[in-house]
């Protein structure tokens, strides 16, 4: 009977999840199906076969890729360096680490897109060394340079809290047992810290592969990502079944890409917080 | 020693890339000069602008607005379904969480457009729509703090209380609710920086003439730079700052300084 009565308590959460987590899943996957008429059609999601989609989705996954690449090779070493320092001077190090990513997206952008226009700080910092200009903005490589800015605290984190919770007794024992350095790292840091990889690969691959915002606003409207794709279809073209195919084949691809990594990881676990 | 050194390097090489960008933006907010590379001078003008600007400041205040209302809303209906959904069996609890991961997984674009999609057939996008929206990606960031602490609390302490004479409420309150509270602290403050950091959701659910910060400077920053936005991004970073110092100070766990 006070079993049934605390299961109440979620009666709320329960209206409220069905009325906006549900149904917005079941709308968007109406339109998807639909023509603009309303009847059937699969022609919405296999326009993602369409070469200008098809560009921007696979543009999308490379770009994602590379910067989930760089995040990474960035971040591994930085934890393994946070992690070696002294404990008394550890936290406040890895708090200005984090710090960044508690400034607001849209500035961190405004930051880069200010850093590399053609009359900014980088390129006259190029000029009076004498060197040639550095033209990047509106290309794949500015895009790619502000995604690893913005999500670099999203993998530093979770792979700095899994080699945190690496006890020290365990690496003496490997090394009283006779492991050397390079043992030790195959064979217990990296390991153990797999499931903080797991999670920052996600948490640093999903928004970039789904991002709009950067890409347009650093490339200038050169760089056509498949999260532009979608917006433009919605915003500009009023193409809402079109849009909507397009998101859901989006929707595929994150849970595929998240049920691929998590597979790897025995449990990914390790939240930001 | 090599190692040593070569350890502060690239330390120091990594915190030069993270913040480079934001010393130029505080630099430039007191140049007196809309260059973007020379100096011409210390002004507090971007400031006085910034504040007279009724724009950004109604987005401003639209943001702090949307921020603490749907933060303290979903702490609410969180912390209440994270105390119904414990008390399910199995299947319930996995059918819940089920769905509550729904809004974690699927990307933000594709949240901000089903939603979009639900509210043009029903009302107009506005405050309300926008506020809705963030309340229900906020919710599972509570769920899931509150939930693995509710899991840790002790039942035969609570049930004792009970067979003690306490009521259900009292016995709650005493023993149950101190040992969650660390769990609604965390959901809370992780919704309010969900919240203050959302872009694209807020983008698709929100009507026009409104705009939190976000929204705001991304429709700015498509018509150029303004001076103004560097005295923004300053006073928001050091908000940032002062309150995460003031957050993290005299917490006792060094090695996870944002648990």
């Amino acid at each position: 009977m006070r079993n049934l009565k605390r299961q109440l308590l979620a009666g709320p959460y329960l209206i409220w999840m069905i009325g906006f987590i549900l149904l917005p899943v079941a709308v968007i996957l109406y339109y998807a199906f639909t023509t603009t008429s309303g009847s059937f059609t699969f022609l919405n999601v296999s326009s993602i076969t369409f070469s200008v989609h098809l560009k921007a989705l696979l543009l999308s996954l490379k770009l994602a890729l590379i910067c989930t690449i760089i995040c990474l090779i960035l971040s591994y070493p930085l934890a393994m360096i946070l992690n070696g320092m002294k404990t008394k001077s550890q936290g406040f190090v890895v708090f200005i680490f984090i710090l960044p990513m508690w400034m607001n997206f849209m500035l961190r952008i405004l930051a880069w897109k200010m850093l590399l226009s053609n009359n900014g700080v980088i390129n006259s910092l190029l000029g009076t060394l004498g060197l040639p200009k550095l033209d990047i903005l509106n290309t794949p490589t500015a895009v790619v340079f502000c995604m690893v800015y913005d999500f670099l605290p999203f993998m530093i984190l979770p792979i700095y809290n899994a080699m945190a919770r690496i006890q020290a007794d365990t690496i003496e024992a490997a090394r009283d047992l006779g492991a050397g350095t390079i043992t030790i790292f195959f064979k217990i840091i990296l390991p153990l810290t797999m499931s903080g990889v797991v999670s920052g690969i996600i948490m640093v691959f999903v928004p970039a592969l789904t991002s709009f915002a950067v890409s347009d606003l650093l490339g200038g409207g050169k760089v056509l990502l498949i999260g532009n794709v979608i917006e433009q279809a919605f915003m500009q073209e009023y193409n809402w079944n079109l849009g909507s195919g397009l998101s859901f084949v989006l929707m595929i691809f994150v849970i595929v890409s998240m049920a691929l990594m998590n597979s790897r990881g025995d449990e990914g676990g390790t939240g930001v917080w | 020693m090599v190692r040593k050194s070569a350890e502060r390097i690239y330390l120091f090489l990594i915190f030069l890339f993270l913040y480079l960008p934001i010393v130029v933006l505080i630099v430039l907010s007191f140049n007196n000069s809309k260059s973007k590379v020379h100096w011409g001078g210390f002004t507090l003008n971007w400031y006085k602008r910034l504040f007279s600007s009724s724009s950004i400041m109604e987005a401003f205040y639209t943001t702090i607005f949307i921020t603490l209302a749907s933060a303290l809303i979903a702490t609410l209906l969180g912390t209440l379904a994270a105390l119904g959904i414990d008390a399910m069996k199995k299947r319930g609890q996995a059918v819940m969480l089920g769905a509550t991961n729904i809004p974690l997984l699927n990307a933000d674009i594709v949240t901000g457009i089903s939603m979009m999609l639900l509210f043009v057939r029903f009302t107009r996008l506005g405050m309300n729509t926008v506020l809705i929206a963030h309340i229900t990606f906020n919710i599972p960031y509570v769920i899931l703090n509150v939930l693995p602490k509710l899991k840790q609390s002790s039942r035969t302490t609570y049930e004792a209380a009970l067979d003690l004479g306490a009521t259900p409420l009292y016995a709650f309150s005493k023993i149950i609710w101190p040992q969650i509270l660390p769990g609604v602290l965390s959901g809370f403050l992780m919704s309010m920086t969900m919240s203050l950091d959302d872009f694209s959701v807020t983008y698709f659910t929100k009507g026009t003439g409104i705009n939190t910060l976000s929204t705001m400077i991304y429709t700015e920053m498509r018509k150029g730079i303004r001076p103004e936005m560097y005295a923004l991004s300053t006073i928001l970073f050091l908000i940032a700052l002062i309150l995460l110092l003031f957050l993290n100070y005299g917490k006792t766990a060094h090695k996870e300084p944002h648990h």
